[in-house]
């Protein structure tokens, strides 16, 4: 890649910074050259994105409706899924699924809740909620 | 609670195109060696190419352009001879101490983090990886002053951010790892370390037993692209999706580290007295700009800006793999 051709499409997750990337210089020269955003990783980046928040939205029908936990809906808000929820908890999947069942969360003890909190950088009490229909 | 002392090391802060190598030329640069990044990422011998399907983010399988978190600072530091000093904890407190006490010898530390809880990073470029790293040079009352290195200014952060950053549990779980170099040589053998991990490199790249890794893995990944379900439109985008921002995204410096290395490999030219380096690292920046074009047709193809194209896919990937096949094997030539 030549330097010149370093992309520059101001990508909006950037917020005004910019990366590295190594290009040639008119010598042919690899060197570092800042790029603020290219349309390949910001398509890429967005679906990422749009993913975790369709999950988001439809745990958080579900947890106003009764009939999902608000934890489910946490968890996906804070980009986990239960794979990586289970992980950063400790406790196997198994229970992690069950977990996240309403009834199941509603009874949870305050060391599990402690927990889910912990991994999900929330206090216990917010696990309980979730934002107002807007 | 220690008393709030402020520290601030003089460190020249140097944005790089990734996380690691970045963190660790920057200690050594620190420590009185003179290594660029790309250097110091091509001595590592941290370049490579795997799809593990058995390792899975978000429900997608694993594809990796360089070794795993770690490897390249052990890489590095081994072929050079410098003896690194690593730390972690069982207490966050007990990391978050041993964090001020360096500051405070008036030592600047390199340390493993998450990328989620480091709230100077934008929102939308804050996902959940264990292995980022990043540099700190002082403390201002609860503020940590950190050079990260792909970040182009330096940054703060709050000591609460950070703890949470340092230990954060599951895969990877940094710990709260710290590192910093305790002797650097004066005048490593540059020459040798260089060639080690060249043709470290190259036989990674062409010998390996599964099809899974270095060009097999290539092939394999490009089979599995043309073979994919054209009904399974919802998966097939977010793989092609998941497979681009591995390339791309995630501090690679373009091109899934290939740029990177043919840095190396021109800076290596230099070194050894090898002109042919010169000419393989444009062989291999010709493969990067496939890689490229691969990455940017794929997202188009999942925005629907082109038609869905498997086989036009694959064969990129198949041209990327013949292109990298023939540098690797030159390089092995090369420093025979």
């Amino acid at each position: 890649m030549k330097r010149e051709s370093v992309p520059q499409d101001h990508a909006r997750a950037f917020m005004g910074h910019s990366k590295i990337l190594y290009a040639e210089d008119a010598s042919g020269h690899l060197d570092r050259a800042p790029s603020d955003g290219w349309e390949a990783e910001e398509i890429v980046l967005d679906q990422a994105i749009a993913e975790y928040a369709r999950q988001a939205a439809a745990a958080l029908a579900a947890a106003r409706a009764g009939s999902g936990s608000t934890l489910a809906f946490h968890m996906f808000d804070q980009r986990m899924d239960m794979l990586l929820l289970a992980q950063s908890t400790g406790y196997p999947r198994w229970r992690v699924r069950r977990h996240l069942r309403v009834g199941v969360f509603a009874r949870l003890s305050p060391t599990i809740r402690a927990r889910y909190a912990e991994a999900l950088g929330k206090t216990p009490a917010e696990l309980d909620r979730v934002p107002e229909s807007a | 609670m220690t008393a709030a002392t402020d520290v601030e090391i003089t460190f020249d802060h140097q944005q790089s195109a990734h996380c690691e190598s970045g963190a660790i030329a920057a200690l050594l640069r620190h420590a009185g060696l003179s290594i660029s990044e790309p250097m110091a990422f091509g001595i590592s011998g941290a370049l490579t190419y795997a799809y593990l399907p058995f390792v899975k983010f978000g429900g997608l399988p694993l594809f990796a352009y360089r070794m795993p978190p770690g490897r390249l600072i052990r890489g590095l530091t081994r072929r050079l001879g410098i003896s690194m000093c690593m730390e972690t904890f069982k207490q966050p407190e007990a990391g978050m101490r041993a964090l001020d006490a360096h500051l405070a010898a008036g030592r600047i530390v390199g340390i493993q983090t998450s990328a989620y809880w480091l709230t100077y990073f934008p929102p939308d470029m804050r996902f959940h990886f264990n292995a980022h790293n990043l540099v700190v040079y002082g403390k201002r009352g609860d503020q940590y002053l950190i050079g990260d290195p792909v970040i182009d200014i330096r940054v703060e952060c709050a000591a609460d951010d950070l703890r949470k950053a340092r230990f954060t549990r599951g895969v990877m779980a940094p710990h709260g790892r710290l590192y910093y170099p305790q002797t650097v040589p004066a005048e490593p053998d540059w020459a040798r370390a260089i060639r080690s991990a060249i043709r470290y490199n190259a036989g990674m790249m062409l010998h390996t037993p599964l099809p899974l890794v270095g060009v097999r893995g290539i092939r394999t990944v490009a089979r599995k692209i043309r073979h994919l379900d054209p009904t399974k439109a919802r998966y097939n985008k977010l793989l092609l999706g998941h497979i681009v921002r591995m390339q791309e995204e995630i501090g690679t410096g373009g091109a899934g580290f290939r740029f990177l290395y043919a840095g190396f490999l021109q800076e290596a030219a230099e070194v050894l007295g090898q002109p042919v380096l010169r000419e393989i690292a444009e062989e291999l920046t010709g493969a990067g700009d496939i890689w490229r074009e691969f990455a940017l047709h794929a997202a188009r193809m999942c925005k629907g800006r082109m038609p869905m194209d498997f086989g036009h896919l694959a064969d990129q990937l198949q041209a990327c793999a013949a292109r990298e096949r023939q540098v690797f094997a030159r390089l092995r030539a090369a420093t025979k």
